[in-house]
Formats: structure tokens, C-alpha cells, sequence
């Protein structure tokens, strides 16, 4: 008698948990931002989804974002999850060329994102397909003291030498122009991407960047004569070399440095250095070659799926869920950062609200030195730009050498 | 001899036990040596024919592509490459000056007067702690602006001023050496601060090695009127020559393999200046504009040889000194 | 004994000697207490610069008791202890076992292979570090505890090795001998003549593979990927927080991460000198 009622537990059981699976779809993300107010802004459009698609199982597995680059390598032929974060451009080269991620043009066709995400479709595209979804991006530009501005009766420049003016006067009076911290050589990046972008447009700086024009091209040399300029009267701040981004805060908050060139994500680290809200302003980077059209700086976040991801609908779903401005909006609201969708509502932090209007009309969309060219290219690239800003004089040796790399990286 | 008490059919295995029985013991442990550190020798060797970023496709196959020496030729053509060996050859020389310090600091303290003990345990503790601390302290030593080098600086060459804003700032007349970021210096300012573990393993070496030195020949020169350096020359060196061995082993050693410090203290930068083979090797093989296994493996090739260099010398001494039997 | 014994020497002389010793212990430790005191720092002073000065406020249990509770201190200091522990097991037992055959036995391979050990032990990591990384990987190693324990335990089974064998092969033969006449067996002979004899040499080894180990950084970067089972010298540098520059967290937590390796060092001082100096005792 046991022995029957036992195996009809045993079948009531199996047949609840079938029935549970069967109706359950699994769907495994990784994610990879622990600072609380991006996992926050992640978390709340994942709790969308599963509301909207009660059906799916959702697991999310969170990664710090320096272990998740080299995670990202192994998980993605062992054992993948059907979504993850990774970025576009260049970045995802090997992996697309892996045949590691899976492409998602009809996505795209399907929910109208050609439209609504034109201005970063170039970005997520390659080998003539589409592969991933961004969900976020932020600017770059001049952060700048207000108050050391208005002391000086200066104001915001258009031009190129309105600038050169204002550093001029800023010296005269014992402040230094910018400041840097070159120590982690992405910030010496992004100085020349803008003056690059500035000098040659959004067309010469991709090609560059391709492999298509030599770094001793003439306009790639214009582009190093302005920053010679730029050295000479807007010096940035002594000792960067051995300063973080982080550390060249300092000089800013303490008014010996009146202008930081970064991204959008250091406005906290302003704030918390002392700086209120009144005393920080932005412009976007002024114009140098007269008629070339302004193009930025605006790195994109994406996710993307797996080739080898199991449950391809669900992660489908999920990235057309997402890709809607109803969740794009609220989402980079918390993090403080631009929506792709150009149709996403805006927070009205005064920033967000300058940026966005500077990305969408620009002309085109630079993801950053480090992540257009190729990471053999990057790494010389970067080194190549920190020892020019030590040693301005060294320009031809440095341009020659970054040839050579090239021509062994590009091949 | 032993003599044998077993009968005439004992098992090919009591037989031949002796000569069974040492592989028996040496089993699990080659077993392990050679899964983990012989056979990736030999990987390594082979990867750095290869061309591979480390990924395998979606079919679970290396996307490696064979590009013979071509590695190797291309290591010739670069200037980083250079740069690193010329420092690794830095660090050797400048490494060996442990031995002596640590020789001079074993003598000092090897005197007899109470709690000396304590003294010695203390003197032997930076090279307990981990390289990345003794890193991490350095680096902070060398700030151009809270260090304490910047800080003695600042008291002769530069004064306190207001800035516009009204906050206090710092002007100097002769700007603070910024010992890291310099590529002239950096790799001194490494240097430095390695030597501060490595003497006091030398230090230990050599105290051990002092307590060994025969009593009856130090009063022996004493009574001879042998005094200070000559007695060092002449009666102590001599008998420290098997401390001083492996102090040399040691610090060669410690000087190729170092990473640590670099990896902490500048990155390898300023713009790849201080730069050795161990960190470039990591550098362009593991790092996140690296993924170059082939070419990584190559370096790697490059700094085992020149290390075997050293260590077959090493061993052939050893063999000597097993030779005339211990 | 050299230099000349202070005890025999002018009381005057004798005493500059012991005033001067405490002066020299402050200066050669000065980048420690230097480290010591920025743990106890405020992070108002971390902020306006103040690093080495005197502390304006201290904060010893507040920062000490933060790293604690609001970084992942105590997992890295957990995974070391993981990482460690059974890794001094391994590497020392099988040492003790190959270190045996290679000193009592004679045969060909004997000194080949003893010199096979001492090579390996002496390669630069680098030439390991792909293939490791690779085969750690497809094994699906990576990134766990065993994966790295499993690694230390190999490769200082070389300097092991060295070691146990250069021990036993200094003790008295004639106690192998008697046993095998009286028909021991090789194994018994292993456990019950020579393993109680080394137990000095085991305790020196397993201090010192401790400290190696404790103190790795370049596997702890090479064979982990996330937070989980890093261990505490690689977990010290992701201490310093994105945004922030936490450095009286970060050195109080490098104080945590060597006060292991210095406790033992300090209960087994005999036996770590003793290990490290085996070859310049002939």
C-alpha cells in the first residue's frame, strides 16, 4: 500500500514540476556594473520585463566590470547566458568575428530602431549586420568652473581661438587651463579623439581608426599641431602622468584648474570633492577647422545575445523590451546618462539636458579611441599620445612608430 | 649487503621493490609537476608559433592560425620589447647591490645584546609582507603631491598661495620630480623600492651564514692582528661562499621574475617605459588591449631562455657539489 | 665570533650600539609605520591630501572595522586562507614523498629529475601562464578555489622537493639500512623511520610555502575573474573603490591581508630561518 501511495507522490510531484517547466522560460542575463545606481537602473527595467512577461524565469548573474572583460572570453563558448552586456564598435569585433554573438537585424527592422536609434546603428553594425541593442550613452565635452569663468568675465567659446583667448586670459591670472590625470591613459584618448574629430571630421578620425590613413598622414599631423597649441597655451595641469582621473579631481575642485575635459559620469566626482552645482558648467568642445561638422564622443553600453545562448526568443524579447523609450528614459534617468532612443524621454539635470541635445544633432558618433581601433592599435595608440603630451617635441618619432604598429595590426 | 631471506619464488615485485619503489614515491608528485609546469613549458613553447587571441569559436575550436617565428621577428622589430630587456638588465645589476647591503646589515646586527632576536625578526619583515603592499606604499612615497619625497621637497622649493577661488594652493619654483612618471627615473624608483625586501632575505641568509663561521679561525686572525676589513677579506667571506651562492641565485632570480611591482606601481608606463619582460608578457597577453596569446607566449619563450641561461649554470654547480659528495 | 663582540668592547661604545639599534629598526620599518598610519587616517584628511602628515583624527576602529563591513575583505582573507591551506598540504606531502625516493634510492633518473624539480621551480611564471589559463578553462578551473590551490600546490612541489630531499638525504642512512634487513617494508620504512624525523623540516617548509603562497599575486590575477574567490592581495587593488580613491581602507586592508604570513612568521621564526638558509648550512 505505501508502495502505491509512493508512486503516486512521485508522479503527482513530477507531473506539478513538468507542468511548472513547461511553462516557465528561462532567461539568463550577465550584467556587468555594481556601482549602486547603474545596477539599480538595471534592476528596475529587469523587474519590467518580468512583469510584463510573467511567464519568463529571469536570473540574472552581476559581474564586476573588469572581471566581466575577461569573463566574457570563456563564457561565451562555455556555457553561455542568453543575454549580456558588452560593448559595441570595434569592442565586439573579435566576438563577432568568432561567430560568438548572434546577429539581429530582423530585431532591428521589426521594432523600428533604425529610426529611433539611427544616430548609434553605425556603431552596432558589422560585416554588414547588426548584433546588439545599447541601452545607454553619455557625453563627452568641457566640464569648466563657472565661477573662476564669471570671475574672469569669460564665457563659454565657440571657436577655436575663443578658447586659446580664454586660456590665455585664465594664465595671466594663475589658473591652469585644464587638467588631466593621464596615469590610466584613456584620458589622453579622449583629448585627442576631440581634437582629432574637431580638426579632420567624423570621416578622417573612422578611417584613422579603420586603418585607412596613416597617423603621419598630413591631417593626422595638423590634428597633433593643434594639440601642440593646446599644450602651449592651455597647459594642463604638472604631474599628470602619475594622476588617475580621479585624482586630477583635485586641482579642479581646489580652483587651480578651471577645465576638464571627460565625460559625463565624473559629474559625481565633482560633487563629491565639494563642487556644487552652481559652480560646474558644460560646453561641447569648440569648433577648430571651420566648416567641419561636429561629431562626438559617445560611448555606448549594449547588450547583446550569445550564439550559443539556449533560450534565443525569451533573450529576443528581452532586447526589444529594452530597446522601447518608455524603459530607456526612466532607465539612464537613474544612471544619469543619455537614452539611444532618440524618441526616450530626458531627466532635466542640466547636463543630461545640454548633452542630449549635443549628441543627438551631432554629426556622428565616436565610441572612443579604445574602442574604434582595434586593442593592439589602442594600447600603442594611447602610450603614443601620453609620452606626446610629456614630450611635444618627440611628435615625428612617435607618429612613425604609431605607423609601424598599424601596419603590423591592420593586416 | 643485505643478505636475502626471502624464498626462491618471491614475487617479481619483492624482488625488484627497490627499484619499484622510488617511482612509486615519485609518482603523484611528477605527476602534478608535469600536468602543471613541464608540459606548459612545452605548450607555451609551441603557442608562440601561433597567432591567437585566446577564443574558440562557437564550435568549441581554437581560432589559432600557424605563423612559424614570425612572432619572433616581429618581437625583434619592437621598441617595447627592447625597452623591457634593457630594463631587465637593469634590475639584475642593480639588484645584486641586496647582497652587500644585506651582508652589511647582517653584520651589524649580529652582535649579542638582549631582545637582539626581536631586532632580527623586525629587520626580516619587509620581505613577509606581500610585494603588492611594498608596492603600494612606495608608489604613495613617490606622489609628486602627498608623498613624502614631494613633501620634504616642498619645504625648500615651493610656498603656500591663494588661488583665485581663494583656496589655499602650492607654487613651486622648481617643480617636484615626479620620480614615476619620468621615464628616465621610474624604473630606479622600482628598483628602490624592491631592494628594501630582497636585502632582508640577503640579510637572513647572511646572519644564518655568520653563526656558522668557524669561531677558532676568527681568533685565529685575531691573534694574527687581522682586523676589520681584511678580517672580513680574508677569513669570513670565504667561509659565507655557500650563503652567498644562493643569496645570487635568489636576487637573479628575483629580479627577472618581478612583476608584481610594476604591475602596481606604474602599469609598465610611464608610456611603456619601465617596462620588463614578465610584466609585457602579461601585458600583451592577458590584459584588456592584450588577447595576443602567440606573441605573449613568444615573450615568454624569450625570458625562459635567458633565465635557463642562468639557471643551468646554477644547476652544474650543484652537480658539482653533489659530485664531490655531500 | 665577527664583527668584534660589542660585549667586549668599551661600555661607551656598547651603549651608542643599543641606542642606535631601535633608530635603525624605525627607519628601515618607516615605509610600514608610514603605511600603519594612513590606515588609521580619516578620509577627510585622505581628501585634502594630508597622507603622510600626522593624523588629524584617528580613526583606527572605524577604518579597520569598515573594511570589514563595507568592502569584501573578509572574503578575499576567507579565499586566502582556502587557497593556502590546502596548497601546503598538497605541495609538502608530495614532496616529502619524492624527496624520499629521490634521496634514499639510487638510480639513473635520480639526479635528472631532482634537477628537473629545482628547474621547474625556478622558471619565470610567464612561460605557465597561457597554457595554465587555457587548460584551467576547458577544465572549468578557472575561476574557482581548487583551480588555484591546485596550481600553487604543482608548482612549489619543485622548491618542496628540493627541499625534503636535501633534508633526508643529510640524515644517518644505517637506520634505512637495518630496517630493509629486517624486512621492512619500503613504505613502512617511509612512515615510521624517516617521516618523524623530518618534522623540523616540515614545519620550516610549510611556513615558508605559506608565506609564497599568501603572498602571490600574479596567479590570484591570472587563474580568477570575479569578486569570489580572489584573494586578498589581488582584492586589495579592486579595494580602491571606481570613484573614490579609498586609500586608508586600501592600506588597512594590505595590514590585514600580511598580518597571516607575519604571525607565523613570528611563532616559527627558527623554522622559517631555517628553511630559507638550508643550502647555506653545508
Amino acid at each position: 500500500m505505501f508502495t502505491k501511495i509512493k508512486t503516486v507522490a512521485i508522479s503527482l510531484t513530477t507531473c506539478a514540476l513538468l507542468a511548472t517547466s513547461a511553462s516557465a522560460d528561462d532567461l539568463i542575463i550577465n550584467f556587468d556594473d555594481l556601482n549602486p545606481g547603474p545596477k539599480k537602473g538595471f534592476e528596475d527595467a529587469v523587474a519590467a520585463f518580468k512583469a510584463a512577461n510573467p511567464d519568463i524565469n529571469v536570473t540574472v548573474n552581476l559581474n564586476d566590470r573588469e572581471a566581466h572583460k575577461s569573463a566574457i572570453r570563456n563564457f561565451l563558448s562555455a556555457n553561455p547566458p542568453d543575454i549580456t552586456s558588452w560593448y559595441p564598435g570595434n569592442r565586439m569585433g573579435p566576438f563577432v568575428d568568432a561567430g560568438l554573438f548572434e546577429p539581429i537585424d530582423d530585431l532591428w527592422a521589426a521594432e523600428g530602431l533604425d529610426k529611433e536609434m539611427a544616430a548609434v546603428q553605425p556603431t552596432m553594425t558589422r560585416n554588414g549586420k547588426i548584433w546588439g541593442v545599447p541601452y545607454s550613452y553619455y557625453q563627452w565635452g568641457i566640464y569648466y568652473r563657472k565661477d573662476i569663468y564669471d570671475t574672469l568675465g569669460l564665457s563659454e567659446p565657440k571657436t577655436w581661438d575663443d578658447l586659446l583667448a580664454n586660456c590665455d586670459k585664465m594664465k595671466s591670472n594663475g589658473v591652469t587651463p585644464f587638467t588631466i590625470g593621464t596615469k590610466y591613459l584613456w584620458t589622453a584618448a579622449g583629448v585627442f579623439d576631440y581634437l582629432n574629430l574637431r580638426t579632420n571630421g567624423y570621416d578622417v578620425h573612422n578611417a584613422l581608426t579603420a586603418g585607412e590613413i596613416k597617423y603621419t598622414d598630413p591631417r593626422i599631423k595638423a590634428t597633433f599641431a593643434n594639440w601642440s597649441t593646446m599644450l602651449d597655451r592651455c597647459s594642463f595641469v604638472d604631474n599628470h602622468a602619475s594622476m588617475s582621473w580621479q585624482d586630477a579631481i583635485a586641482p579642479f575642485a581646489n580652483g587651480d584648474a578651471a577645465m576638464y575635459v571627460m565625460g559625463n559620469f565624473s559629474v559625481d566626482g565633482y560633487k563629491n570633492a565639494g563642487l556644487t552645482e552652481d559652480q560646474i558648467d558644460f560646453f561641447q568642445f569648440p569648433a577648430i577647422t571651420p566648416g567641419v561638422a561636429l561629431a562626438e564622443e559617445a560611448p555606448a553600453d549594449a547588450f547583446f545575445i550569445p550564439s550559443g545562448a539556449k533560450n534565443k526568443d525569451a533573450a529576443r524579447k528581452f532586447l526589444a523590451f529594452i530597446a522601447q523609450p518608455e524603459i530607456q528614459g526612466p532607465w539612464n534617468a537613474t544612471i544619469g546618462q543619455l537614452p539611444p532612443n532618440n524618441q526616450a524621454s530626458i531627466s532635466d539635470d542640466k547636463f543630461i539636458q545640454e548633452g542630449f541635445s549635443v549628441v543627438s544633432n551631432a554629426a556622428g558618433l565616436a565610441q572612443f579611441y579604445d574602442r574604434d581601433a582595434p586593442a593592439a592599435m589602442a594600447s600603442e595608440g594611447m602610450k603614443g599620445f601620453q609620452e606626446f603630451m610629456l614630450n611635444p617635441s618627440k611628435v615625428d618619432e612617435i607618429l612613425a612608430r604609431l605607423d609601424d604598429v598599424q601596419n603590423e595590426v591592420y593586416k | 649487503m643485505t643478505t636475502s631471506t626471502e624464498p626462491f619464488q618471491a614475487s617479481w615485485f619483492t624482488r625488484n621493490k627497490l627499484k619499484v619503489a622510488p617511482f612509486l614515491f615519485l609518482a603523484p608528485a611528477l605527476f602534478f609537476f608535469c600536468v602543471y609546469v613541464v608540459i606548459p613549458i612545452f605548450q607555451s613553447l609551441q603557442l608562440s608559433l601561433f597567432e591567437w587571441n585566446g577564443l574558440y569559436n562557437a564550435d568549441g575550436e581554437s581560432t589559432a592560425t600557424y605563423i612559424g617565428l614570425s612572432n619572433y621577428t616581429k618581437l625583434w622589430n619592437d621598441p617595447n620589447f627592447w625597452v623591457s630587456i634593457k630594463n631587465n638588465i637593469l634590475w639584475i645589476i642593480l639588484y645584486m647591490l641586496a647582497i652587500p647591503a644585506g651582508l652589511f646589515v647582517a653584520l651589524f646586527l649580529n652582535q649579542t645584546v638582549t631582545g637582539m632576536r626581536f631586532y632580527k625578526s623586525l629587520f626580516f619583515f619587509p620581505f613577509v609582507i606581500s610585494q603588492v603592499v611594498v608596492g603600494l606604499i612606495f608608489g604613495w612615497f613617490y606622489n609628486p603631491d602627498f608623498g613624502v619625497i614631494a613633501k620634504v621637497w616642498q619645504l625648500f622649493f615651493c610656498e603656500e598661495a591663494i588661488n583665485i577661488v581663494g583656496n589655499v594652493t602650492i607654487k613651486c619654483r622648481v617643480p617636484v620630480p615626479d620620480i614615476l612618471s619620468s621615464p628616465d627615473w621610474a624604473t630606479y624608483g622600482i628598483i628602490f623600492a624592491g631592494l628594501w625586501p630582497q636585502i632582508a632575505y640577503c640579510m637572513i641568509l647572511y646572519l644564518t651564514g655568520l653563526n656558522n663561521v668557524a669561531s677558532e679561525q676568527i681568533e685565529a686572525g685575531r691573534l694574527d692582528g687581522a682586523k676589520g676589513w681584511k678580517m672580513l677579506w680574508y677569513v669570513v667571506l670565504p667561509q659565507l661562499k655557500p650563503a652567498t651562492f644562493i643569496a645570487v641565485i635568489v636576487t637573479i632570480i628575483g629580479a627577472l621574475r618581478s612583476f608584481d611591482m610594476i604591475a602596481i606601481m606604474t602599469q609598465g608606463g610611464p608610456y611603456g617605459s619601465t617596462n620588463v619582460l614578465s610584466h609585457y608578457m602579461f601585458e600583451v597577453a592577458i590584459s584588456e588591449y592584450g588577447e595576443r596569446y602567440g606573441y605573449g607566449s613568444a615573450i615568454a619563450t624569450v625570458l625562459f631562455g635567458i633565465m635557463m641561461i642562468f639557471i643551468s649554470y646554477f644547476l652544474w654547480r650543484m652537480y658539482q657539489d653533489e659530485k664531490r659528495g655531500t | 665570533m665577527f664583527p668584534y663582540p660589542i660585549a667586549k668592547s668599551t661600555p661607551r661604545f656598547r651603549i651608542a650600539y643599543q641606542a642606535f639599534l631601535p633608530i635603525a629598526l624605525i627607519l628601515w620599518l618607516l615605509p610600514l609605520i608610514a603605511i600603519f598610519l594612513t590606515s588609521v587616517r580619516g578620509s577627510k584628511d585622505i581628501n585634502t591630501g594630508n597622507i603622510f602628515g600626522w593624523p588629524t583624527e584617528f580613526k583606527l576602529f572605524e577604518n579597520y572595522h569598515a573594511v570589514f563591513t563595507q568592502t569584501e575583505a573578509l572574503k578575499y582573507l576567507t579565499n586566502s586562507v582556502l587557497i593556502t591551506l590546502p596548497t601546503v598540504a598538497i605541495s609538502v606531502s608530495l614532496a616529502c614523498l619524492a624527496g624520499y625516493a629521490l634521496a634514499i634510492y639510487r638510480f639513473r633518473v635520480a639526479l635528472p629529475l631532482f634537477f628537473l624539480f629545482v628547474a621547474g621551480n625556478f622558471v619565470p611564471f610567464q612561460i605557465l601562464m597561457v597554457p595554465v589559463r587555457d587548460m584551467s578553462v576547458q577544465t572549468g578551473l578557472y575561476d574557482t578555489i581548487q583551480g588555484q590551490f591546485l596550481f600553487h600546490a604543482a608548482f612549489q612541489t619543485g622548491f618542496c622537493t628540493l627541499f625534503m630531499r636535501n633534508f633526508i638525504k643529510a640524515l644517518p642512512f644505517d637506520l634505512i639500512e637495518i630496517a630493509r634487513v629486517e624486512g621492512v617494508a619500503e613504505w613502512k620504512i617511509f612512515w615510521f623511520v624517516i617521516l618523524p624525523l623530518v618534522r623540523p623540516a616540515l614545519a620550516a617548509l610549510s611556513v615558508l610555502i605559506f608565506t609564497f603562497v599568501w603572498n602571490d599575486f600574479f596567479w590570484a590575477n591570472v587563474l580568477t575573474q570575479g569578486e569570489q574567490v580572489k584573494p586578498i592581495t589581488a582584492g586589495v587593488r579592486a579595494l580602491n573603490g571606481q570613484f573614490v580613491n579609498n586609500w586608508h581602507l586600501v592600506s588597512a586592508a594590505s595590514l590585514l591581508a600580511a598580518v597571516p604570513p607575519v604571525f607565523i612568521f613570528f611563532l616559527m621564526q627558527r623554522h622559517f630561518i631555517t628553511g630559507l638558509t638550508l643550502g647555506a648550512v653545508k
